[in-house]
């Protein structure tokens, strides 16, 4: 595994060694305090805000020459950004890269968690683009930071309401805000809340907004319960389809139009779990017609 | 004296302090694991692995506190050489290091505000021992049940109720490293 070596014109993993010393500071208080934004003084990045600026500085203090990352768009390993980002670590931390979940050590995230189970030894780093749950309720910084210290998070509920009131159902589908350990509401960044469940993991959850220089965290085995009333029960959704190459009916899917006809087919948004379910012989509705 | 004092630092640090830095946050992560530590060779009596973490965390940045007992000068010096962190005392101190009964008392330390818990201590603790073996541990992190050589438990249970105020423990002893967060709930057994 030493094979590889980082670009010597960096510093490992790019960050100077005390902001990286600042940034794992800021990570143990975020272990010790689940759910609650612990402020950081994020740097630039060479990657425009909104690319993961904050996952990139997370991953960045964590990251050992010993370790396998993979990272994932939207649960896919091919698009611009995850590529990207990947190669950003193979040339300055020099470290092996994969797109397999099962292999990984670190993953960075954008929105999604992947369909295979995390297990302890592996570390979960999220982009996050707003770290605060109550943002859209309440604008001020100095407010939302009371109501945290107060735990006075009645807004939160009249806004579900408010989705019941208007359509019957609560209409948050991603960003669904979760109860971090009975005391912070936390927002698990824009997630569909199909993923929420799966928030509670044998894995370490690490949370960076770079913009917002906010970092949080959640550890293995804590609890995390999704907000919801006794008489509207937090439900994680999919599209009521099966995944139009593997057959998987379980996998969150993503709808991809195929023509301008309306044509559409549904697949798999984790990438690595539909190939390893395809090489394993399954398939889907459409997957004849794709085989070549 | 100098000699001492420019020894014993990390031989290449992004990759010592990287690794360094895994342990401590797996230990953070999952109260009560005991990790192995190297790197750093300090003067005595500082561990192998509170100076690893003394290394990998502090800076000019982070106030230090020397408890009686770790307050020499041979310290002194290997810190503001490898370290730079400025000395304060209980109140002011970001880090405080020492043996658990020269720490005390231990209500003198920065244990966060409602608005911003994060501003508290992190205690380093040195041990003579320290094995999964005495008082329970349960909560965040730990999947059933943990157990860990802690010095007493009704300190931990005081800082455990002020959740989500309260200081943060590491306990080095050697070359390894546990670690206690506020949130850890513990029980005498």
């Amino acid at each position: 595994m030493t094979a590889m070596q980082h670009d010597p014109a960096y510093n490992f993993a790019y960050l100077d060694e005390q902001t990286k010393r600042m940034i794992r500071r800021a990570l143990l208080k975020a272990l010790a305090i689940p759910g609650y934004q612990v402020p950081f003084a994020s740097r630039e990045m060479p990657m425009p805000y909104g690319w993961g600026t904050g996952g990139v500085q997370v991953t960045a203090a964590c990251l050992t020459p010993e370790d396998r990352l993979k990272v994932i768009d939207q649960g896919a390993d091919d698009t611009t950004n995850a590529v990207s980002i990947r190669k950003f670590f193979e040339r300055t931390a020099g470290v092996e890269t994969t797109e397999h979940t099962v292999q990984a050590s670190v993953i960075q995230t954008r929105h999604r968690i992947p369909e295979a189970p995390l297990t302890e030894g592996q570390i979960l780093v999220y982009q996050v683009p707003i770290p605060e749950p109550l943002r859209f309720l309440e604008p001020r910084e100095t407010e939302t930071r009371k109501m945290h210290a107060l735990e006075e998070y009645g807004l939160i509920y009249v806004k579900l309401y408010e989705d019941i009131a208007h359509n019957g159902a609560i209409s948050t589908a991603y960003a669904y805000p979760v109860k971090v350990e009975g005391r912070y509401v936390m927002d698990p960044s824009p997630i569909p809340k199909f993923d929420n469940p799966k928030l509670e993991s044998a894995a370490i959850q690490l949370f960076g907004a770079g913009r917002e220089q906010r970092i949080y965290a959640i550890p293995p085995y804590t609890q995390v319960v999704s907000l919801d009333f006794e008489d509207h029960p937090f439900e994680p959704s999919k599209a009521d389809h099966d995944c139009d190459l593997c057959g998987c009916g379980t996998s969150y899917l993503d709808e991809v139009i195929t023509d301008d006809a309306g044509g559409r087919m549904f697949v798999c948004s984790d990438t690595d779990f539909c190939a390893a379910r395809q090489a394993e012989g399954h398939r889907g509705r459409l997957s004849g017609e794709d085989a070549a | 004296m100098r000699d001492d004092a420019l020894s014993g630092g990390f031989a290449d640090t992004p990759v010592e302090a990287a690794r360094a830095f895994r342990a401590a946050l797996e230990a953070m992560a999952r109260p009560g694991s005991i990790h192995a530590v190297s790197g750093a060779a300090a003067p005595e009596p500082l561990s192998v692995a509170a100076a690893v973490l003394l290394l990998t965390l502090c800076d000019r940045e982070t106030p230090l506190y020397l408890a009686p007992g770790h307050d020499t000068e041979a310290l002194r010096n290997w810190l503001a050489f490898h370290v730079g962190a400025p000395l304060v005392g209980p109140r002011e101190a970001m880090f405080a290091i020492g043996g658990w009964d020269a720490l005390a008392p231990h209500d003198a330390y920065a244990i966060g505000t409602a608005e911003y818990p994060d501003r508290s201590v992190t205690l380093i603790v040195e041990r003579t021992e320290l094995s999964n073996a005495g008082t329970r541990l349960t909560g965040p992190g730990i999947e059933t049940e943990a157990h860990l050589s802690l010095p007493e438990t009704e300190a931990f249970q005081r800082n455990a109720r002020r959740f989500p105020l309260g200081w943060d423990c590491y306990f080095t002893c050697g070359d390894r490293l546990a670690a206690l967060p506020r949130t850890t709930r513990t029980e005498a057994l």
